[in-house]
């Protein structure tokens, strides 16, 4: 090739920029990471936020974890017994566990962890309700005694989702639990790297050298978790279109959450590849207020769940089929409590039927406002989909578009409509917050303790602690099946049916996770 | 000059107060409740409230200013309320990716515009003074973001010259610095190019109406000098003023650029914090974007007795 003055002159000034090692990112085993949201605090006891939970399993271990059938393991435990009566849990801890400090982690370390963990989660307050004592024996062994046996004890402490009971040292357990913890020490097998946190951008990991895997092989929340890559870096990049591009370029190898309208591209896209690794998908609900009307009268409540159709609402929310499916259970399809219990109120949908549940109602023309979360394309979808079926069936409507923020603030005002109160709200839960009805927070119906919506009913009330004090995987599966029929007929929201977010990566990532959480653990880059 | 400049900066404190009690009083008054954000969906009422008292947002409105007002004083902006970490911290994380992308989409703004505002007035009414007039009018009309979705496809995806999205810091890799915000600048410059070359040919325009540029130009003036030193030189004020109120609008407003390009600067701070209701980072950033305003009015001004020497305070 002939070097011409222009050809060497322009080769000089792009030079700086062409350099394939390229653009400031470092070498080695660096996993980047555009994560699912923007990690704001890292308190995961203080916050739900599922970024905050994601972040929790980067640092923190658990004492025991749910393995991918969605059954309970012991993580942090080795061995564990309970007292003939049932009132009486032993936990012994393995060996070699310890903290990022280098301190090793102990059985009081564990008992603060847990008691902070029962003030905020509600899974942990209905367990603690039944709980007397929790202490440590000794320094390896943590002792729970209960005022009567509770079945879903180790349930609760092996919950997968928001608030996971992680253990942190005692310390910074005993924090206030309506306080943010301020130091991330953890026993888990990453290291957050307080210093290089930015808000808004960038959150860093490192490997713990430390961090002593169990034997068994990756399962979901347990088994072995072992750090594969040196460093992870969530890079939080707020637009799809640049994270698809970013991928696309290979400035990042992995993307926790593709929209569906991009996964097409993206699944064509060189070197990249687009899989679904939630097994049991996300629940779409709109949730109805049980005190304002209309939607406090019961018929109302079924009218609109009768010509709400999940598959329009899923094809306008999600579009692409591959990523959604219709599941009338209030437990995700796929999961161990699925149950059939009470589908004939809601389904097939029916305009017609809705209709006459109207007439029944007495429904006479009262405005119904429906909450529309602007800056959440699915839940904003849903909102317009049951505002259209609502008028369909003759209501008179009203969808009033705001942010995220504002319904948050809004939903918990229990004022009629024409005094700022509302009907329905739309929201999504993944799967693993809705594995039992403990850990539904739509099935909660008293109403001091109940979710925006406040439903009150003594018999869902009644079922759930049966639901709770139940033993053995039948009677549970039976009590939950009882349940949704009751949920179903008193109408707690309509259920808009299941969809799954795919995620994104170079196709030299391996050893992604198949679960409703996103982990990093046993995730490595392999070379070409 | 040295009165008005303290006068000026004195004024900036009466600005400041009132900008303050608007921004709180705004915030407090709109509606969503960071503590609702916070509990999350599980939480009862009870627990939303134990989260305000921790937060002090269970205090009257105006307990909560005078409180934030006495930090302030201080020099505390406060401590934002999900990420726990001071403003003033947060804020220093993003002042310099955002105050780079402003001066380099100014500087080279300026570089394109000027010259270009300047030939379509010396060539007014031909070709290109018509083709000038063109390209202003597509650097207004077409979006940012559209620009910038052209630039990463063409240059970053198809050619690979640039990087997709990031930012580096010129004192980290001056490199990788550039690399990284040549087509932010660029994409975002196209407004600023069209607005600055068009101030300039009509200031100049107006300026070769004249009588001393005819005077120049019969003394026999090149007519290059006549354009730069005599026309241009007269037609400064207008472009200044442009070009410093541009710079404030980049400080505060460019945050469709961030986002397209994912430069974690000002504006992307200030718009995640208003969607999750961080009221100490909102109070913060908008106090801190009122100054820049008042310091580059005040800058402007100064640097109009320098272009002008007929306008004295």
């Amino acid at each position: 090739m002939k070097l011409t003055r222009r050809s060497f002159v322009g080769g000089t000034l792009a030079a700086p920029f062409l350099a394939k090692s390229g653009f400031g990112q470092a070498r080695g085993s660096v996993l980047r990471v555009i994560p699912h949201a923007d990690l704001k605090n890292i308190d995961p006891i203080w916050t739900t936020a599922y970024i905050s939970r994601n972040h929790g399993y980067m640092v923190y271990d658990a004492l025991f974890a749910m393995d991918q059938n969605l059954k309970p393991q012991p993580q942090m435990v080795d061995k564990w017994e309970t007292s003939a009566d049932g009132k009486t849990w032993t936990f012994v801890l393995r060996d070699g566990l310890s903290f990022h400090d280098g301190k090793p982690v102990t059985a009081e370390d564990c008992a603060a962890s847990l008691k902070r963990w029962g003030k905020r989660d509600a899974m942990g307050q209905a367990m603690f309700g039944a709980v007397e004592s929790v202490s440590g024996r000794d320094a390896k062994t943590l002792e729970i005694k209960l005022t009567r046996p509770y079945g879903l004890l180790i349930d609760s402490i092996a919950k997968i989702s928001s608030n996971v009971p992680f253990i942190m040292p005692k310390a910074i357990a005993e924090t206030d639990p309506f306080k943010q913890i301020e130091s991330a020490v953890g026993s888990g097998p990453f290291v957050f790297q307080k210093a290089e946190w930015v808000p808004g951008s960038k959150v860093v990991y490192t490997k713990f050298a430390g961090y002593v895997p169990r034997k068994e092989p990756t399962s979901g929340a347990a088994g072995a978790k072992i750090a594969k890559v040196d460093r992870v870096e969530w890079l939080y990049i707020p637009d799809p279109t640049t994270c698809m591009n970013a991928l696309m370029s290979g400035e990042v190898d992995y993307y926790e959450q593709v929209p569906g309208d991009l996964a097409p591209v993206l699944a064509k896209a060189p070197g990249v590849k687009i899989e679904v690794l939630d097994p049991i998908g996300s629940q779409g609900m709109v949730r109805f207020n049980h005190l304002v009307a209309p939607t406090n009268n019961v018929l109302v409540r079924r009218a609109i769940m009768r010509a709400v159709s999940q598959k329009d609402a899923l094809a306008a929310a999600v579009g692409n089929p591959d990523y959604y499916k219709e599941c009338l259970s209030i437990y995700p399809c796929g999961s161990p409590l699925e149950a059939k219990t009470g589908e004939e109120l809601v389904y097939p949908s029916s305009l017609d039927e809705a209709k006459k549940l109207l007439k029944e109602a007495n429904y006479a023309g009262e405005k119904l406002v429906i909450l529309q979360p602007t800056d959440i394309p699915i839940t904003s979808a849903f909102a317009l989909v049951v505002g259209k079926a609502c008028r369909d069936i003759g209501m008179n409507v009203d969808v009033q578009a705001m942010d995220w923020s504002s319904i948050t603030s809004r939903r918990a005002k229990k004022e009629p409509v024409d005094q700022g109160g509302w009907n329905m709200f739309p929201t999504w839960w993944i799967g693993g917050d809705l594995l039992n009805p403990m850990s539904n927070a739509s099935l909660v119906a008293d109403p001091a303790k109940a979710w925006p919506g406040w439903p009150t009913d003594p018999k869902l009330e009644e079922l759930r602690t049966a639901f709770a004090n139940a033993s053995g995987a039948e009677a549970q599966k039976k009590a939950a099946a009882d349940i949704q029929a009751r949920a179903i007929e008193i109408g707690t929201a309509v259920n808009m049916g299941i969809f799954f977010v795919p995620v994104g990566y170079r196709d030299n990532v391996k050893g992604m996770i198949p679960s409703p959480v996103q982990f990093f653990w046993n995730m490595e880059k392999v070379s070409a | 000059m040295l009165i008005f400049i303290l006068k000026r900066i004195l004024s900036t404190i009466p600005v400041m107060a009132v900008v303050a009690l608007v921004v709180f009083l705004l915030l407090r008054l709109s509606p969503g409740d960071p503590a609702a954000v916070i509990a999350g969906d599980y939480a009862t009422a009870e627990q939303i409230a134990k989260i305000r008292i921790q937060l002090g947002l269970d205090q009257p409105i105006y307990a909560q200013f005078v409180s934030w007002i006495l930090r302030l004083l201080h020099g505390d902006l406060g401590v934002s309320i999900f990420s726990n970490l001071p403003v003033s911290t947060l804020i220093a994380q993003r002042v310099e990716p955002t105050t780079m992308l402003a001066l380099t989409t100014i500087v080279f703004s300026i570089v394109v515009a000027v010259p270009l505002g300047v030939l379509a007035a010396a060539k007014a009414g031909t070709w290109i003074d018509r083709a000038v007039m063109v390209f202003a009018v597509v650097g207004f009309s077409v979006p940012v973001f559209v620009l910038g979705y052209f630039f990463i496809y063409g240059f970053a995806i198809g050619l690979r010259w640039f990087p997709v999205q990031g930012y580096r810091s010129p004192f980290d890799s001056p490199a990788d610095f550039l690399a990284h915000i040549a087509l932010p600048t660029v994409a975002l410059s196209a407004i600023f190019i069209a607005l600055i070359a068009r101030i300039t040919r009509a200031s100049v325009l107006e300026i070769l109406e004249e009588d001393y540029i005819r005077t120049a130009r019969a003394k026999g003036q090149v007519e290059r000098k006549v354009l730069l030193v005599h026309a241009l030189g007269n037609a400064a004020v207008p472009i200044v003023t442009v070009i410093g109120l541009g710079i404030a609008a980049l400080i505060g407003g460019v945050v469709v650029t961030e986002s397209v390009f994912n430069i974690p600067g000002l504006g992307r701070l200030v718009v995640d914090a208003i969607l999750k209701r961080d009221y100490p980072i909102i109070q913060g950033l908008i106090l801190l974007f009122s100054l820049v305003y008042i310091v580059l009015n005040l800058v402007i001004d100064i640097a109009y007795t320098l272009l002008d020497p007929r306008i004295r305070y």
